[in-house]
């Protein structure tokens, strides 16, 4: 599950990059997006660097490897057990959807299975969200701060003291390539 | 809840105590709601499912899971647009009680009346917004008159029947709080509730594909996920 928001298209686009095409696990992408041209642009941005299909999510679209589900303009993305799910509640740091809102959930469904990355953003969205995941046993990554385009998402992860890794970009495409490109991994 | 410390002390208290399962419901349910939220939708109404009703010498339409009302009056301003409001009838369900004395009073914030009249320019609307409603310094109060065709009801999706033979069903980001099985339920209840040719709206990320009736409809705008039951 990989969060981001101001700078997280150019981010996404190099760790998509570096996916297998047959990863084994289901990839979910929430980005911070409004309704400019950029923000409905932003599926077609990223088919043009994956090699395997970006699809917004729909409700009760099913949690499997073979696509990255991205989070739409206006609804929360959550996961809930085997299905993805969508909400309209409040939007969480002024953000709909909001990053922690997906990794929240997808730890509660997923536990020590879900990876999480964090990369990007100009608010603290993600943070209590990766903290989360940490606390339910998964794996949590985030961009170096330094080579962000934009600090404070990944600044306010690591106060939280729960980062496993923290790296640079290429080194996280490299990681979560070699994450879902070997069978039998977790997500 | 209410200082309520176990599940059982909370079962209890809904089982006695005569609003206590209201307030728990209004605690619970997702009550977020805009004004002409997604616009594109009500220009394919304004488009495309006008144009089809326009033949009928009278409309009902359901408007399930209506919260505070903000769709409820967002599809009367179109109606009323299209010169179909005297010649159709609202029908306006939520589960829950407090929710829909709010939208009968049709009062909202003031301070988002900036978001929905831009909203209301975008689904097409052809008038002045605030023509509809009287303003003082906090709030926007809706006209009435707006609302003398819409009949405010409780129902609950998940165990009421059907309740009256609709030409359109307009139930958008509801069903995406209930899980596949209440879905199924509530799509045979909105199957049972169409009339033949009648119009099915839902939210722009929901589908009837994955519903057991999906052979029985046909897309009149797949974007804006608008069907038509043809059977």
């Amino acid at each position: 599950m990989l969060g981001c928001s101001w700078g997280g298209t150019r981010a996404l686009g190099t760790i998509l990059d570096d996916l297998p095409d047959e990863p084994s696990a289901a990839l979910a992408v929430v980005q911070h997006r409004g309704f400019g041209p950029a923000d409905k642009a932003l599926p077609l941005l990223l088919r043009r660097r994956c090699p395997i299909p970006v699809e917004e999510a729909e409700d009760k679209m099913p949690v499997e490897p073979g696509r990255v589900v991205l989070a739409p303009p206006d609804y929360h993305l959550l996961v809930d057990g085997p299905c993805f799910a969508l909400s309209t509640e409040e939007p969480v740091h002024h953000s709909r959807p909001s990053v922690d809102v997906l990794f929240e959930s997808a730890a509660d469904s997923y536990g020590p299975r879900l990876v999480a990355i964090l990369l990007t953003g100009a608010n603290e969205d993600g943070a209590a969200g990766l903290r989360r995941v940490k606390e339910s046993g998964g794996m949590t990554i985030v961009q170096d701060p330094d080579e962000a385009e934009r600090r404070a998402m990944p600044d306010a992860a690591l106060r939280t003291g729960a980062v496993d890794e923290v790296l640079p970009l290429a080194a996280i495409a490299q990681l979560l390539g070699s994450l879902v490109g070997r069978q039998d991994d977790g997500r | 809840m209410e200082g309520v410390q176990t599940i059982s002390g909370l079962q209890e208290r809904i089982l006695h105590e005569p609003n206590c399962l209201d307030r728990l419901i209004v605690d619970l349910a997702v009550n977020v709601t805009a004004m002409f939220r997604d616009p594109a939708f009500f220009v394919a109404l304004r488009d495309k499912v006008i144009p089809m009703l326009r033949t009928y010498p009278f409309l009902r339409i359901w408007n399930a899971g209506c919260s505070s009302g903000e769709e409820t009056y967002s599809l009367a301003i179109l109606l009323e647009e299209c010169g179909m409001d005297e010649r159709s009838r609202i029908y306006a369900t939520d589960i829950n009680d407090a929710v829909l004395r709010r939208a009968r009073e049709g009062v909202f914030p003031l301070e988002k009346m900036r978001e929905y009249t831009a909203n209301y320019h975008r689904a097409g609307g052809t008038r002045e917004f605030s023509s509809y409603y009287d303003a003082d310094s906090k709030v926007a109060r809706f006209r009435p008159s707006l609302v003398r065709n819409v009949v405010f009801a409780q129902h609950n999706l998940a165990s009421d029947g059907s309740f009256n033979e609709f030409n359109a069903i307009v139930c958008r980001n509801v069903l995406i709080y209930f899980d596949r099985n209440l879905q199924d339920r509530v799509h045979d209840l909105f199957f049972d509730s169409l009339a033949t040719f009648g119009v099915l709206g839902v939210g722009e990320k929901e589908s009837i594909r994955f519903t057991r009736h999906a052979a029985a409809y046909e897309e009149i705008d797949p974007d804006q996920r608008i069907y038509r039951k043809v059977v």
